[in-house]
């Protein structure tokens, strides 16, 4: 297939060390992910769910792929999936799409994997924060994995952020699965702030157990090319997911969010709000669906997706769908493209607010919205500074942590 | 609630009944010597059946699309007649129209007598692959208004059909189009003078008669500058356990100051209470709007076909101008529609409005699916966008499918949608009053489709509401 032969070559090539690298959990879904890897090949833009990325063209540069397992320390409740207190062979690549080739390519090549575990009706005292730093002398590609699972009445705010070090060009792919047992609640936060010659894959698959809670944020302020993708299964009745993103594009930056919400069972409950602010020749897509099956009724969900273009160059691609096969639901979506209101920028300058100070405030005004529906307040006042900062064009690289100064 | 329901929904189907007319239909099949046989019947110019044939070629290496939210039964188009002709008699044309020909059409509303018909409204009644009559032609014509059906046209007017055909819908466009351009037969042709107010309503009647074979008509309306023209469309079919294919065209040039509003009230076979039989409804229709500030309107109520997929589609190139899309679909038992618009923004200052309300019921299934897309190079373009679901019955789907492609940065696009079922407090409240359930469901649905229903002419308006009713009888859930 298109593109995958340099992918298959190089697994064939490092077979033994990856798999002495790693463990048996991980190393038994290899053989399957490769055999399905080769037989679907990269997804091309007639795949409806990424019909807004080129994934070959990702993925045809020749990187460096990097094999080496985890080190540091890992805090409380984290732990390598070799070193597990539980059965992960139940969770490990279970809800996962199994025929996505970016996905299968992950199974394949992930040296190791975090695992987040948080014990029945236990809480973690601090949020849990996982950095991932890229750091190389060459171009280099990654493929991460983490796998939460949280036990019943269990909770954990989770987050992730993204950093690079080097000027290299990165190319991330990472598969996050997280268990959301009864009655728990699970924040998951994910915060991207590389540089231009990053592109990054992403695919989320969340399980949600009755009356369990999750809200999922993706920030997306600083970045290559990314493509995120969230898969949102409430299997349990009463569970709730709110899954908000906000994304700030310039320059030739693209963003493409894919979100598939399935209510599988009544009474479950479903927010999404997705905003996007781009300037220059940035590119968004974001496409949601939410899916309700027969029988699942008194489903109620909402989507918003909103979006602003700064430029005329800059393009915005939506398609907030919905799929419903249940009577008595309460379902509603919205999408907007639009630009700043003449008349505010008006009323800001009539108070001696210069226009481009005008402009900044709006943008700002306007991502505002999905930061402020954090829960965690340190983080929310980090993301309000760091947001002001980026749209002023400051935020060009990370900053804040000691690593990457 | 559930029972009430069904009653309401289950209404037979009115126009099921198939008239014994002798009928010439060409052999089953498709092939070069059948496109060039059926260009023959209608003793078409050379340049006509190198289009023809041009569409053939291109059609036999593509596949059928898959794509939409629908399944439909494989088609074996080797298995339908591309040609029924009901008015060759014995095999000469005749000039006197059947009898029975017009009792089918009186039975079905449509007088083809001029002393009998509603006034204001002219008719091209076509059945099967072939223009029975049309209306009003001489009347229309003091005016310069051309209204004929397009073999007649192709005849008399060659340089303005060869100048139009195909230059919305190229043949090229998709499956359906390169099927249509080979084998089309009669649909209706419209050409509106500059400055001239079609006096009437102009409208084409089809009718699916004859067993095993499809319907391929093609209409062309071209509005000259400063033209106005309405134009409606209706269709029925006989019930039958086959699966009737239905792959139309309809083309319209909007130039400039110009303003067409093209209706449909869309009532085919649906097929029976277990997805049995009906009609496939695979139909591209577009329109462009070409001049400055010209305006197209397409009105659709789509309660027939066992299978819909169609998208009338505006391009608006011309500055200013604007275009709207009402639609209602209603679906019941085994039904599936696929349907929506598309409007492509390319001159500046274009506005176009989409109000899409889809009905489900019994064990359908009903998308929307439409496209907004803003060029770079439309300024100031605007569009809004709200499509609503309604839900009869708990075994039925409703979709909303809408993308949207914004490459300027002055666009506005504004998306948004709804879906519930009937709500119980609007039923309780009308029965409070002494309103039987079937009344106040009939009463709730045409409520809701009422932004639709208004902008239909007003003939069409009140049939539309009839049907409503009749389709949906016996379904609510």
């Amino acid at each position: 297939m298109n593109g995958t032969l340099q992918y298959t070559d190089f697994f064939n090539e490092v077979r033994d060390v990856l798999y002495s690298r790693s463990c048996d959990v991980m190393n038994r879904q290899r053989a399957e992910a490769l055999e399905t890897f080769m037989r679907v090949g990269f997804p091309t833009r007639k795949n409806e769910r990424y019909k807004y990325t080129d994934v070959l063209q990702a993925f045809a540069p020749d990187y460096g792929i990097a094999l080496s397992p985890l080190d540091g320390n890992l805090p409380q409740y984290c732990y390598r999936i070799g070193d597990a207190p539980i059965d992960v062979a139940q969770y490990y690549n279970c809800i996962a799409d199994r025929e996505d080739a970016v996905v299968c390519l992950n199974t394949m090549l992930c040296v190791d994997t975090v695992l987040v575990y948080i014990p029945r009706n236990k809480c973690p005292d601090h949020p849990i924060q996982i950095g991932n730093i890229l750091k190389g002398d060459r171009d280099t590609m990654v493929n991460r994995r983490l796998l939460i699972v949280l036990e019943e009445g269990a909770r954990a705010d989770i987050i992730i952020t993204d950093h690079a070090v080097n000027d290299c060009s990165f190319l991330t792919n990472q598969v996050i699965e997280a268990f959301v047992g009864d009655n728990s609640c699970l924040n998951l936060y994910e915060i991207e702030e590389t540089h231009l010659l990053c592109t990054r894959y992403s695919n989320v698959y969340i399980h949600e157990g009755r009356d369990a809670r999750v809200r999922h944020t993706s920030l997306s302020l600083f970045n290559g090319n990314t493509r995120n993708s969230c898969t949102v299964r409430l299997a349990g009745e009463g569970a709730e997911v709110s899954l908000n993103g906000c994304v700030i594009a310039d320059k030739m930056q693209r963003v493409d969010n894919n979100t598939r919400i399935e209510h599988l069972v009544p009474h479950c409950t479903s927010n999404e709000l997705y905003k996007y602010v781009l300037d220059d020749n940035a590119v968004g897509a974001f496409a949601g669906l939410v899916y309700v099956k027969e029988g699942a009724q008194k489903t109620s969900s909402a989507m918003t997706n909103a979006n602003l273009c700064a430029t005329r160059s800059a393009h915005m691609y939506t398609q907030p769908m919905l799929e419903i096969y249940a009577d008595d639901v309460k379902c509603s979506h919205g999408s907007t493209v639009g630009q700043l209101g003449d008349e505010a920028l008006f009323y800001m300058r009539q108070r001696g607010i210069s226009l481009e100070e005008a402009r900044l405030l709006m943008k700002a005004a306007f991502i505002t919205e999905v930061i402020d529906m954090i829960p965690l307040e340190p983080l929310r006042d980090r993301l309000h500074f760091q947001v002001d900062k980026r749209l002023r064009g400051e935020l060009s690289k990370c900053e804040g942590c000691k690593l990457c100064k | 609630m559930e029972d009430v329901a069904r009653d309401f929904v289950d209404k037979d189907y009115e126009y099921g009944f198939t008239t014994d007319v002798e009928t010439e239909v060409i052999d089953k099949g498709l092939s070069e010597d059948v496109v060039r046989l059926i260009s023959k019947k209608k003793g078409e110019p050379e340049w006509l059946l190198d289009f023809r044939l041009k569409a053939f070629r291109y059609w036999v290496d593509l596949k059928q699309p898959d794509w939409g939210h629908i399944q439909m039964p494989d088609i074996d188009y080797q298995d339908i007649s591309y040609y029924a002709d009901p008015t060759a008699k014995g095999g000469e044309k005749s000039k006197e129209i059947d009898p029975e020909l017009m009792k089918t059409f009186d039975k079905l509303g449509i007088p083809l007598e001029e002393r009998m018909a509603l006034a204001g409204t002219a008719v091209d009644a076509v059945m099967d692959s072939v223009s029975v009559k049309t209306t009003f032609r001489e009347k229309l014509k003091e005016q310069g208004i051309i209204f004929m059906s397009i073999s007649e046209a192709v005849r008399e007017y060659p340089d303005l059909v060869r100048e139009y055909l195909g230059s919305v819908v190229p043949y090229r466009d998709n499956f359906f189009a390169a099927l249509n351009s080979a084998v089309f037969s009669d649909g209706s042709f419209v050409y509106i003078p500059k400055g001239v107010r079609c006096p009437m309503e102009l409208s084409t009647y089809f009718r699916i008669n004859a067993r095993g074979t499809g319907q391929f008509e093609r209409t062309l309306i071209v509005c000259d500058d400063g033209g106005y023209v309405s134009y409606l469309e209706g269709c029925t079919a006989p019930m039958r356990d086959e699966n009737q294919l239905h792959a139309a065209i309809v083309e319209i040039v909007v130039m400039e100051n110009a303003e067409v509003k093209y209706s449909t009230v869309q009532n085919w076979y649906p097929g029976d209470r277990n997805g049995k039989g009906g009609v496939l409804n695979l139909v591209t229709k577009r329109g462009h709007l070409r001049g400055a500030n010209s305006r197209l309107s397409w009105t659709q109520v789509e309660t027939g076909s066992a299978v819909t997929w169609k998208y009338p589609s505006c391009v608006l190139s011309g500055d200013n101008s604007q275009a709207e899309f009402y639609s209602v679909a209603v679906t019941n038992n085994f039904q599936q529609a696929d349907t929506g618009t598309k409007m492509i923004h390319i001159g500046k200052n274009t506005k176009s409005t989409i109000i899409s309300k889809g009905i489900s019921a019994g064990r359908s299934q009903n998308s929307y699916r439409g496209l907004v897309k803003v060029a770079a190079t439309a300024d100031g373009a605007r569009n809004y966008s709200s499509c609503d679901s309604l839900l009869l019955g708990s075994r039925c789907g409703a979709h909303t499918f809408p993308y949207m492609d914004v490459k300027n940065d002055s666009a506005i696009v504004e998306h948004e949608a709804t879906t519930s079922k009937i709500s119980e407090e609007q039923l309780f409240y009308c029965q409070q009053r002494g309103i039987n359930t079937e009344d106040a469901v009939s009463l709730i649905v045409n409520g809701y489709a009422k932004d639709v229903i208004n902008k239909l002419p007003m003939e069409f308006a009140v049939e539309a509401q009839k049907l409503l009713g009749v389709s949906l009888e016996g379904s609510i859930g």
